[in-house]
């Protein structure tokens, strides 16, 4: 097999091979977070950089981690750093870090950082798996992102907080559709954002399980 | 008595891990095809979660917490920053323990979780009970209710979706929603559906 090129691992998983849309990874809490903007951007950058890096850790030492105890010292490299990641948010964005409660912790958990440290960082070299992480983690950034603008925008007439549609609470125009503020409406959006993008990208279509035979015609009825 | 009820009805219904959210969703949609396997599944982390929670509660009270560690002498130490990594550890040590003494003395339950054991290390509904019984300041006694109300409420999410996969896989659905899309929508529609329990107080 050919070494992929920086680029390929970049830009791939935005599109062609979404961590959620597609590889069903990470999805916990891709929907828990993004009922507003700002904490789904925090969250993606806490995700891409501890993806990032932990690719770039795992690989540098991929040759003599032995196979038997791999997943520990994935853990405990991945746990490391999720630790610094919540330390920092704790001590310069508090309010952030409060809201976000048990999600930051989480990430050690998040099937993207084991995946990609299991599939791609135990068999490339440091700097392209550092790039695979930061691909990976933009893939889960864009849907995130996604997300937090459809919700906040719609749901609360606001993004970032700053108003961009005057609600009708406060005298204008805007009627929120709080639907999009509670959780299932993630579900709702992941799924059809899954949609758009198949039917964009024809080959990601899964088969069907049972194909349905066709009417009976009425000439053959009779 | 009636506390622990409380709680363990709330973890159940009104707080569901999978539901309202959304811990273990990677395992939950991807082995959720068929009802038995589910509820292999299901049972595994209830039994998993039951044990983590109470000795992750024990270690974290007596050893981790600010001046928790007041009885060695060392009242300011402060550990609670390792609070992740002991978890993680916690779990991922008594998942290898279950399956070793299940293999040993219970065969007939090993084989029925097999492969879903290892597999539950990585979920994040265990690791989330852990870090929401910080949060929330539980008790031991607290802590164990919730643990397997927890698990519970996981366990019942993931054997009704995987009975109403079963079914769907014979509706005409469009090709992009195939398989993963309409997964989610039905998701959507449960968790919409358990939401009515969100004003329940006991």
């Amino acid at each position: 097999m050919s070494q992929p090129t920086i680029k390929e691992v970049l830009l791939n998983p935005i599109f062609n091979n979404n961590p959620i849309g597609l590889q069903i990874l990470g999805i916990c809490s891709a929907l828990a977070v993004t009922s507003n903007l700002q904490t789904a951007l925090v969250m993606s950058a806490a995700l891409t950089l501890v993806t990032g890096f932990s690719n770039l850790f795992i690989s540098m030492i991929r040759s003599q981690i032995p196979s038997s105890i791999r997943m520990i010292v994935q853990m405990v490299i991945i746990a490391s750093l999720v630790i610094v990641v919540d330390q920092v948010l704790k001590a310069y964005a508090f309010s952030l870090s409060k809201q976000l409660s048990v999600f930051v912790g989480l990430i050690i958990t998040n099937c993207i950082v084991m995946g990609r440290a299991e599939a791609f960082a135990m068999q490339n070299p440091p700097v392209l798996s550092f790039f695979d992480g930061i691909g990976n983690g933009l893939g889960y950034s864009a849907m995130l992102i996604a997300l937090g603008i459809i919700r906040e925008l719609f749901g609360a007439g606001k993004l970032m907080g700053y108003e961009v549609f005057s609600v009708v609470n406060d005298g204008g125009w805007y009627q929120p559709n709080g639907m999009l503020l509670l959780p299932p409406s993630a579900f709702f959006l992941i799924g059809l954002f899954i949609w758009a993008i198949r039917s964009w990208k024809k080959d990601q279509i899964e088969a069907n399980a049972y194909k349905m035979a066709p009417q009976v015609s009425s000439k053959e009825a009779y | 008595m009636e506390h622990y009820i409380s709680l363990f009805v709330r973890a159940v219904f009104v707080e569901n891990m999978a539901l309202a959210f959304f811990l273990g969703m990677c395992t939950f949609i991807a082995i959720s095809k068929k009802v038995e396997t589910a509820i292999g599944l299901g049972i595994a982390v209830v039994v998993v979660l039951g044990i983590t929670m109470p000795v992750n509660n024990l270690i974290y009270t007596n050893i981790l917490k600010d001046g928790a560690l007041a009885w060695a002498g060392l009242p300011e130490v402060d550990l609670s920053f390792l609070g992740l990594l002991t978890f993680i550890g916690v779990i991922a040590a008594l998942v290898q323990i279950l399956e070793m003494t299940l293999d040993k003395y219970v065969p007939s339950l090993y084989n029925a979780l097999g492969v879903f054991l290892p597999l539950i290390t990585v979920n994040c509904a265990i690791m989330g009970g852990s870090l929401f019984m910080v949060e929330r300041d539980y008790n031991l006694a607290e802590s164990t209710v919730y643990g397997i109300g927890a698990g519970v409420s996981w366990a019942l999410a993931i054997a009704a979706l995987a009975g109403i996969r079963e079914k769907l896989k014979y509706s005409d659905v469009p090709a992009g929603l195939q398989g993963l899309g309409i997964t989610f929508i039905t998701i959507g529609l449960m968790s919409l559906g358990f939401m009515s329990f969100s004003g329940v107080q006991l």
